[in-house]
């Protein structure tokens, strides 16, 4: 029997122990009844706006766009959410989904630790038990992030296995949720995971896009010719450029980690070096060996680094929708150094891969064009890693 | 049609015998490559020795995530050794000249898939596997591999959870070989007791099926098989046994733990 559930193209799907099918298919009839429910959409968008402080403010970058002498850039500030970054929006929605089922436990993977930080907050909030899994490498770069956590009442698991960065964290997440299948909650935080996550995660943060999209067109009465985002798994991405996918007149940008270099192998340009493969349940693009095993990652960002992609991004890629491009390690702490320094704000270092590709192509633009940079998040838990590296004085 | 697909599965064939005499079938899974193929192709005729009836070879994946601690560790080592599907295949068709036993691969779906499902399923019969499990394939997404293993005459082995429910018929019509029934929410793993309401779940199983049933996940010693087969028509060991290999200071402590530990429990089915 040949399924077409919950496919991008050939991409998607559900990869997954039995023991936790019975779980994604009651998940996925809650959630078609909830996005249908006017009462959970009005309850989501009141936490949006009085909790995470939405909408969030699209800016006109007017020094940056002046010292590019190109095309217009303005900036999605969604490192204006209450937590510091998009992820709130995605889990404030699966939090009353959560608390629709029922359930009084919820766990999430996290890379930056945003998501964890995220999901850590609204548990707290909601009086649910929070438990995120995180690789071990990331618990140390984004230390920050971990006493957030704990802060807000989550405990965190420190995963040693594999390379300790957020794909073993993805692993030990689902092996817990396998686990505790029948209180559990797990709450995704990206566009990745099998059916019916990535559509889940998606519909929560294209509120990303549709304010963008309103905004852009009150200010200067038009769409942009470019909207700009980094590529992890994709959730800030795919949340803005979801509501562009009919606008074909409306460029999609999407920026992943080159790391130290596509040529030195060591970096998490799934788009770019990738083949088609199953990971986290899902059939995906994937940076793997000849034999399918999963290859290690780099980027300096942990939220990017991540050998895997949301399928609805590998199918964007396949049908030419969006484009990927991939920027590096030391073209990404340019950016987060020249935002800051131009424009008083200081991006994440995951949103300064979008604003680095953004350096490159805006200054090859006419001046009457506009370009949309997704600021996914802001740089305060990266102030350490950029602080040590030889090259940035502070 | 060549003279393998004429001949009966030897799967089959093992739980006909069994239970014509009234006992249990004792499934042990080693990983392959673990901690060398030497070792684990004398793993095989020493397990068979001790009484095991059917085996598991897991091919080591970087990502298991049906699989707890022991079993991860198993396959890190497999994987740095260098071992291919390539090396485990010809092992098993050296193996296969020494034994009869039935031989199951116990694969994750992206291993076959980037492998080539087809030239995946072909080389394992080739070189004389029995049966196929593939702990991340699910109902909705197995179509495929299952066209194919029924061309070769192998087993896709249905695996159930206690939170199937309604989906067991499903998951067990036009499936052969047994039915592998996960006894407990959760990863593979020693326990010391299995929480499931495991007489309930197995005539819920039974219901759909005449399919030999066995019992996986957890088990870890003959006090815990003797208590679970009544319910089955076999027991599946892998934890306990990839631990003591793991163990083991020698290749002769390795064989000889495991012998020990198969013998214990195969007296108890």
């Amino acid at each position: 029997m040949k399924s077409i559930t919950g496919r991008f193209g050939i991409f998607g799907g559900q990869y997954v122990p039995e023991t936790v099918m019975n779980a994604l298919i009651e998940l996925e009839k809650e959630f078609n009844a909830a996005i249908q429910d006017e009462d959970f959409m009005q309850e989501y968008r009141y936490y949006l706006r009085e909790y995470a402080g939405r909408p969030t403010p699209l800016y006109f970058a007017q020094n940056l766009t002046e010292k590019l002498s190109g095309a217009k850039v303005y900036l999605k500030r969604e490192d204006l959410n209450h937590t510091g970054a998009h992820k709130i929006n995605n889990v404030l929605g699966q939090i009353l989904l959560a608390k629709r089922m029922g359930k009084k436990r919820v766990i999430a993977e996290t890379g930056a630790g945003q998501h964890g930080v995220a999901t850590a907050t609204g548990a707290a909030m909601f009086g649910m038990q929070c438990e995120i899994f995180m690789g071990k490498e990331d618990v140390r770069r984004q230390a920050l992030n971990v006493f957030r956590m704990r802060l807000l009442g989550a405990k965190v698991h420190s995963v040693e296995s594999g390379t300790g960065t957020l794909k073993d964290a993805v692993n030990e997440a689902i092996r817990d949720w396998v686990t505790r299948i029948e209180d559990t909650f797990y709450v995704m935080g990206s566009v990745v995971g099998p059916h019916p996550y990535p559509t889940i995660v998606r519909e929560f943060q294209k509120v990303i896009g549709e304010e963008a999209r309103a905004q852009i067109l009150e200010k200067e009465g038009r769409l942009p010719d470019y909207v700009i985002a980094c590529v992890g798994g994709g959730s800030n991405a795919m949340g803005i450029f979801h509501p562009f996918y009919h606008d074909k007149q409306v460029k999609l940008i999407g920026v992943e980690a080159a790391g130290l270099g596509l040529e030195t192998g060591k970096h998490a340009a799934t788009m770019a070096k990738g083949s088609v493969g199953v990971l986290h349940g899902m059939k995906t693009l994937l940076l793997q060996d000849s034999e399918g095993q999963v290859m290690p990652v780099h980027s300096i960002s942990a939220g990017l680094d991540y050998p895997g992609v949301g399928p609805e991004h590998a199918y964007y890629k396949e049908i030419g929708r969006a484009e990927y491009v991939a920027v590096t390690d030391r073209e990404a702490v340019e950016a987060f150094v020249e935002l800051s320094r131009t424009e008083g704000i200081i991006p994440a270092l995951e949103s300064a891969h979008a604003v680095a590709y953004a350096l490159k192509l805006v200054p090859q633009l006419p001046k009457d064009k506009i370009v949309i940079v997704n600021l996914s998040g802001r740089g305060d838990k990266d102030v350490e890693t950029v602080a040590s590296l030889p090259e940035v004085e502070l | 049609m060549n003279m393998m697909d004429l001949t009966m599965n030897r799967i089959d064939m093992v739980f006909n015998d069994l239970r014509e005499k009234g006992s249990k079938a004792l499934i042990t899974y080693i990983t392959a490559g673990d901690p060398n193929l030497g070792a684990t192709a004398d793993l095989i005729i020493e397990m068979e020795k001790a009484g095991a009836d059917i085996i598991e070879l897991g091919i080591p994946y970087s990502d298991p995530l049906a699989d707890g601690p022991v079993i991860q560790r198993a396959s890190a080592r497999a994987l740095n050794n260098g071992i291919k599907i390539a090396d485990i295949m010809n092992m098993v068709r050296s193996v296969r000249q020494a034994t009869q036993i039935p031989l199951i691969y116990l694969v994750y779906y992206n291993s076959v898939f980037k492998y080539g499902i087809d030239r995946f399923v072909k080389e394992a019969h080739d070189v004389g596997i029995d049966g196929i499990i593939i702990p991340d394939l699910p109902l909705e997404e197995r179509g495929e591999v299952f066209d194919i293993t029924k061309q070769y005459g192998i087993h896709l082995i249905p695996l159930v959870a206690p939170t199937s429910h309604q989906r067991i018929p499903k998951i067990v019509e036009n499936a052969g070989g047994f039915v592998y029934c996960v006894s407990t929410t959760g990863v593979t793993g020693e326990r010391d007791e299995i929480q499931t309401n495991i007489k309930d779940y197995m005539e819920e199983v039974s219901r759909y099926t005449d399919m030999p049933k066995a019992i996986g996940f957890g088990i870890s010693n003959p006090d815990m098989a003797s208590q679970l087969k009544d319910y089955c028509d076999g027991i599946i060991i892998g934890s306990a046994i990839v631990s003591l290999i793991e163990k083991a200071a020698s290749r002769d402590e390795m064989l000889d733990s495991v012998y020990r530990f198969i013998r214990g429990v195969k007296r108890v089915l």
